[in-house]
């Protein structure tokens, strides 16, 4: 893992002590809400409905055991003991006092963490492949990459007020498990045909009110032109974006105004200005920042105890079918910790399940642990054989449900429980389906499906890209809710189509069961996945379902 | 045609702790919505809020919220008032908790 350098240290650190003298001045008057309001911005805090919240950027998602239970810490002591992980692989801590945030920065700031650019249009954290550095199918640790890319866009002097907001994502595998797609620019790795190992680079992709997959913008890339190249897309984009309407502000529709073609002319030209300034220094730092994420050292062991852990109990054998993934070292598996207990706040973790997690990875798991886009937490590298210590305790913490990938793993934004923007509510919404799918007993036999929730158009629930998305609206005073189908966040990324009319807060959760179980009637064997079965059936039997009067 | 005035109440966050607050007939910024002055003429309701907006070293995003009167003081209008002045619903926390 990255260890921050004394210039690290000292930034994180110097900031801390630079937003505590703007909350003193904020508060003894010296500085209006307007004038204080970027700054605060620039540090993650928000003022939401009941509350402030901090964000805290988990860079690429990755957190050692010391920082999980700083961050147990920070919310024992100046939250109400949980956190609650996002689909931006940040923290977000719901009750915050604001002269309390410079503590709860220094805190941060001891464990090497930040909340720097969590808000503000800059280059916002950014996110990796979850199973980073230990997936099967991966060509290459991607996080090295995105470590580059923050120390690169942390204070970058040319891009601290773009347009609007700007995310990045990568992945190191061909298998997209980061929604690169749905981002201002994703990288997804991939090997060109001498077997270099390069980046496909996709620009104009996002969700949110106006919807958009990202268009292929290089189809390969050498890993050592990737930072010129990115700060050109970046550059090209900074005087292109419009800012004249905060809407239509996002590359998205830069590349969409412009055309991919033309964008990749501008962009081409200034990566060609820009290459010869980068003289491989980053190169060097990035040969540092690979050594530090050499992977661990796996261990040789016999796989007999998670055999016979298998056998002897049905419930760690449901947990192994369903939680892990296949890990690229022998005799190890990637876990997932579900953060969806049936009836829980999707990505909320207590201060003492955030420690259980630390002490499993510091243990078990190589110091390492993830934070996923699905807000889940994942220990990336377990032997075999210490898995069915880890699910014990894992139990015993509450954290051991077994539905990863499933109708209850489901994705919600904080919606209007908290957050000031939402036009809706998204946890009850969440907590309903995944209490019903429970009491039906189903979900393993419906198996992998998405369900995506946002509390308003901005999207952070990612409902677009859910097999089944929902979109919690304000319609007329009421909580309304909109159902799209066949979104998909993959690397066959595509946006769902919206169903049709919405439902009322008291009608969504059947709506969604008559769907499911819709899907189940139509499927022509258990091996046909929900999208699978739109894919070939199309809209039109699914609607059937949900809008049974309609189709009598 | 200009719409009709409906009641409404001045509300805020807290500058401090960021809770949500509104304004008392006295004057004084409660986390109880029911405490809350009920404005029903709006040229006062306009300049009440000018005053409150001036008042940035006790509050943030002061603006005017649709309400209507009770027994028991105004009560909320629409559902995101409701929530401000109730707290989240997936925890006991926020005023919900105060309360009890």
């Amino acid at each position: 893992m990255y260890q921050y350098s004394d210039f690290d240290s000292h930034f994180v650190t110097n900031r801390a002590e630079e937003f505590r003298a703007q909350v003193a001045r904020r508060i003894d008057g010296s500085l209006t809400e307007d004038e204080f309001k970027p700054f605060r911005l620039m540090n993650g805090l928000y003022l939401q409905l009941h509350a402030y919240m901090l964000r805290v950027a988990i860079p690429y998602g990755t957190l050692n055991a010391a920082q999980m239970r700083q961050l147990a810490m920070i919310a024992e002591r100046w939250d109400k003991g949980y956190g609650h992980f996002t689909t931006r692989q940040n923290i977000q801590f719901n009750w915050p006092k604001l002269q309390d945030v410079p503590d709860m920065l220094d805190a941060l700031a001891e464990v090497g963490m930040h909340a720097i650019q969590t808000s503000g249009n800059t280059v916002r954290n950014v996110t990796a492949d979850h199973f980073a550095g230990a997936a099967a199918d991966e060509i290459a640790d991607p996080r090295p990459i995105a470590e580059l890319l923050r120390q690169w866009s942390t204070d970058h002097p040319e891009f601290q007020a773009l347009p609007r907001k700007f995310k990045i994502a990568v992945t190191g595998s061909e298998t997209d498990r980061a929604v690169t797609k749905a981002h201002d620019i994703g990288l997804r790795m991939v090997r060109n045909a001498a077997g270099e190992a390069g980046f496909e680079v996709i620009v104009g992709g996002g969700l949110g009110r106006t919807p958009m997959i990202g268009q292929v913008i290089r189809p390969f890339l050498p890993v050592a032109e990737l930072l010129p190249y990115v700060e050109a897309i970046v550059s090209v984009y900074n005087l292109l974006g419009r800012r004249d309407n905060k809407y239509k502000a996002r590359i998205k529709i830069t590349v969409h105004e412009h055309g991919i073609a033309r964008i990749r002319e501008l962009v081409e030209a200034r990566f060609e200005a820009l290459k010869s300034r980068f003289t491989g220094a980053s190169q060097q730092i990035l040969g540092q920042i690979e050594a530090m994420f050499a992977p661990p050292h796996f261990k040789q062991a016999s796989t007999a105890p998670f055999d016979a852990a298998r056998q002897a109990d049905p419930l760690f054998r449901s947990w192994s079918d369903t939680n892990l993934s296949p890990h690229k070292a022998e005799g190890y598996a990637i876990a997932s910790i579900s953060l969806k207990k049936h009836g829980a706040t999707p990505g909320d973790a207590t201060s003492a399940q955030m420690r259980v997690m630390a002490d499993l990875a510091e243990h078990y798991g190589h110091n390492e642990l993830r934070i996923s886009h699905e807000q889940n937490v994942i220990l990336p590298h377990v032997h075999l054989s210490d898995l069915p210590e880890v699910y014990a305790a894992l139990r015993a913490a509450d954290l051991a449900t077994a539905n990863i990938g499933l109708a209850s793993d489901i994705i919600a934004c904080p919606g209007m429980d908290y957050c000031a923007l939402a036009t809706a509510r998204s946890i009850p919404v969440a907590q309903e389906i995944a209490e019903r799918f429970a009491a039906l007993q189903l979900e393993h036999d419906i198996g992998a499906l998405k369900i995506k929730i946002s509390g308003c158009i901005n999207a952070c629930g990612h409902h677009h890209v859910g097999h089944i998305g929902i979109l919690g609206l304000d319609r007329a005073g009421v909580e309304n809710y909109q159902i799209t189908l066949g979104g998909d966040g993959s690397e066959t990324a595509s946006i769902g189509e919206r169903a049709g009319p919405g439902f009322a807060a008291d009608a969504i959760v059947p709506a969604i069961e008559r769907l499911v179980l819709g899907y189940l009637a139509l499927r022509q064997d258990a091996s046909e996945t929900f999208l699978q079965a739109y894919h070939r059936l199309g809209a039109a039997p699914f609607k059937a379902a949900l809008y049974p009067e309609r189709s009598a | 045609m200009p719409r009709a005035f409906t009641p409404k109440v001045i509300t805020a966050n807290a500058l401090l702790s960021g809770d949500a607050v509104w304004l008392t007939p006295e004057g004084r910024w409660s986390t109880e919505l029911s405490h809350a002055e009920l404005l029903t003429d709006e040229a006062q309701a306009t300049t009440k809020l000018t005053a409150a907006e001036a008042r940035a070293s006790e509050v943030v995003g002061v603006y005017l919220a649709d309400a209507r009167a009770t027994a028991n003081g105004p009560a909320p209008v629409h559902f995101r008032e409701a929530f401000r002045a109730r707290g989240p619903s997936n925890y006991p926390h926020g005023k919900q908790a105060e309360a009890s």
